[in-house]
């Protein structure tokens, strides 16, 4: 489903602190399947996990999604495969502080302009399945940790994306919220997604419900 | 507060929730708005009627002005050259002697009479 | 809603929910920002319907005025001037005037006394302008004790008070026979203030100002045009000093927003990025910050535009009063008639509104044009 082929990041090329984050990384992401990038900080995972999610482009190399390339698209496009494909979970939440959780949740549909009443219809019965109903006007900041994960995932869910991205997902949880967090990705696993994620908690990487886990170092891949 | 792996979603899942209507934040700024525009555009329409009544409102005004032969408006009565602005000759603000300096606040605001080229 | 209408309005949702976050700091703006607004349309509503009024009412003042000069001030005019002019052609009238300035020491007010044309004042008696009234508390009946010239104290009875809708050209003037006013002043007779001439055709007035000149050389003729260009250059708002300083004032302002704009904080910086990573086209992160900047001002233009007009036309520019009063006793309590120059309201809105907005979208630019790559890392 998500192919790359031969894809290598650098940063500030020809400058003295030149940095290969990702070099010549191959590889498939098969579909409605849970993918672990692992590795140590600075191994890439993340660099590699952005250009995935057409977060960034490849210094040289090809990402295809469904056999189309998507290194040349122009930014328009990119950005529409972005919001229709990919949902995306960071490693700090990444929230709109001051905003509610409701807020918080519709903001990704808003360039898509759907009717208001139905967008919030739509972000309640997430925030209902995730158990956060009480909490749709809360201000993000009031939020425990496992519930800001919630909302995130909510928020990366609202335009029905085929692909969930997450970051370093239970960085800040304890180990109870990263099972119950896991559990939540095989649920998403067993409707149909395909879930891509980063990590070095073994809590994510030796779970059940993972079916591959790739290793990287130094921006290469370890084991395909 | 554990969520329920099966009851996933498509768009309308069965949880949806009755809650009440959402407001969005831009509908009281935005109406508040408008109806400044209306209140503009009725400036407008207000100062363009009344425009149109010319001799309805200074009536008394006009006849005092031609009857009377007045020249200039009442409204900077501080000095001479104040008051009377178009009568004022050109060294009236230096009245007592050349190097006596203009030091009537309203002199700041009114400028020096206007000579037609003659 | 169409489609595009209905995404604006999306983004208007998070730029107002946004602003609303800080909405001590953010009304604040506003209120200064309108603040401002107000006293630039205030000054220049007040200047262009005063403008207007004296244009209206002062056609009515006298084709020509002849002054007679001594040593480059204004002198007394002898009578038999007229009989020099004789009879020139377009002139249907010619008659001197009589009026002068008198201090008045007890409330410190000058009052311009005339003798007027239309009627007959009895000796003894005065008419009064309204601001008179109200400054020395007088009515009809009532006695005003004056001293003249000769160091004699005149006594004149109020026989009536000039209409107060009139007060704009009367607020200080008092009426008084011949007899009394040269008297009072000690003008011999056969001398005037200075001569009045009528002339029917409006063409021809310079060609008699030209004749007078001629005639008599020690005088200077005062035409009806240039007393409106007169008036109409006072009210002219760009050479107004108080126009100029508030000019500046809105400028300090842009600046100001400017710079607070221009640092955009790592906060800022990232929350573009954020907007960028769960769909936002740079578009929309543009046009959204865009809208902020037309948003508030836009309001800040309604505010004060509207609260000055209400200040000039129904408060009767309550503000100015004592700036324009100066030194002043006597101001003459007068309502504007409401009128508004298109051209002038537009460019003041387009001055309020466009470097505010561009001021508000530059600084994030690069920002909102980089890759949301950014957020991602840590």
């Amino acid at each position: 489903m998500i192919e790359l082929c031969e894809v290598t990041k650098v940063f500030h090329e020809g400058l003295p602190n030149e940095l290969r984050a990702v070099d010549g990384v191959s590889l498939t992401i098969a579909p409605n399947r849970i993918t672990v990038l692992r590795g140590p900080s600075g191994s890439g995972k993340t660099t590699l996990l952005s250009m995935i999610g057409c977060l960034a482009r490849p210094t040289s190399g090809r990402i295809l999604l469904h056999g189309r390339n998507l290194s040349g698209l122009p930014e328009r496009f990119l950005t529409a495969v972005r919001r229709e494909t990919f949902g995306f979970t960071f490693q700090r939440f990444n929230l709109i502080q001051g905003l509610s959780v409701l807020a918080n949740v519709m903001l990704p549909a808003y360039p898509l302009a759907p009717d208001h009443g139905e967008l919030v219809a739509r972000a309640r019965a997430l925030l209902a399945q995730f158990g956060l109903k009480d909490k749709e006007a809360a201000r993000v900041e009031w939020l425990s940790g496992g519930e800001a994960q919630r909302t995130a995932i909510c928020r990366a869910l609202i335009n029905d994306p085929e692909v969930l991205i997450a970051d370093e997902p239970t960085a800040n949880l304890d180990s109870r919220l990263s099972r119950e967090f896991m559990g939540i990705m095989d649920g998403l696993k067993a409707a149909g997604r395909t879930l891509i994620l980063t990590s070095h908690d073994p809590e994510v990487f030796e779970a059940d419900c993972v079916d591959r886990v790739v290793t990287l170092h130094d921006g290469a891949v370890l084991d395909p | 507060m554990t969520s329920d792996p099966e009851k996933t979603f498509g768009s309308t899942g069965p949880g949806a929730p009755a809650g009440g209507r959402v407001p969005r934040p831009s509908t009281w700024p935005l109406a508040l708005l408008g109806l400044g525009l209306v209140l503009f555009l009725g400036t407008l329409g207000h100062a363009a009627w009344r425009g149109r009544q010319p001799a309805a409102a200074p009536g008394a005004q006009r006849e005092l002005v031609a009857r009377l032969g007045l020249s200039d408006l009442a409204l900077f009565t501080e000095a001479r050259y104040t008051r009377h602005l178009s009568q004022a000759d050109l060294h009236s603000a230096f009245q007592d002697h050349p190097m006596a300096l203009d030091h009537f606040p309203s002199a700041s605001l009114v400028p020096p009479t206007p000579i037609s080229g003659r | 809603m169409s489609h595009p209408l209905r995404r604006q309005r999306y983004l208007i949702d998070f730029t107002l929910a946004s602003l609303w976050r800080r909405r001590g700091k953010n009304l604040g703006l506003l209120g200064v920002y309108g603040l401002i607004v107000f006293l630039l349309a205030s000054v220049m509503l007040f200047s262009q319907a005063l403008r207007r009024e004296a244009g209206l009412l002062l056609e009515g003042a006298p084709a020509v005025t002849l002054q007679r000069l001594l040593a480059g001030r204004h002198d007394l005019i002898p009578g038999d001037y007229l009989t020099r002019i004789g009879r020139l052609r377009g002139v249907s009238d010619q008659y001197g005037r009589l009026w002068g300035y008198f201090f008045d020491p007890a409330v410190r007010a000058n009052y311009t006394l005339m003798v007027p044309r239309d009627r007959e004042v009895a000796q003894g008696e005065v008419l009064i302008g309204a601001g008179i009234a109200r400054t020395r508390g007088l009515g009809p009946g009532d006695v005003l004790s004056l001293r003249s010239a000769g160091g004699t104290a005149f006594a004149f009875r109020v026989a009536e008070v000039l209409a107060a809708e009139a007060e704009l050209v009367s607020a200080d003037l008092m009426l008084v026979g011949e007899g009394d006013f040269r008297t009072f002043f000690g003008i011999p007779a056969g001398m005037y203030t200075d001569l009045a001439l009528e002339v029917r055709n409006p063409r021809e007035v310079r060609t008699v100002a030209e004749k007078l000149v001629t005639l008599l050389p020690d005088t200077r003729p005062i035409l009806r045009e240039e007393i409106l260009r007169t008036y109409d250059a006072l009210f002219q708002w760009r050479q107004g000093i108080v126009f100029v300083l508030l000019a500046g004032s809105l400028l300090a302002f842009v600046i100001f927003a400017w710079d607070r704009a221009s640092g955009l904080s790592a906060e800022e910086r990232r929350e573009i990025g954020i907007l960028k990573a769960i769909g936002w086209e740079t578009g929309d992160v543009l046009r959204m910050k865009f809208w902020e900047g037309a948003l508030v001002s836009l309001a800040a233009f309604l505010l004060g535009y509207l609260a000055a007009y209400a200040h000039v036309f129904l408060a009767d520019a309550a503000l100015f009063a004592p700036v324009l009063k100066g030194w002043a006793v006597l101001y003459p309590q007068f309502r504007l008639v409401p009128y508004v120059d298109g051209l002038q309201v537009a460019t003041l809105f387009f001055f309020t509104v466009f470097p505010y907005t561009v001021a508000t979208l530059i600084p994030i630019w690069r920002a909102a044009t980089t890759d949301p790559d950014a957020v991602m890392r840590g």
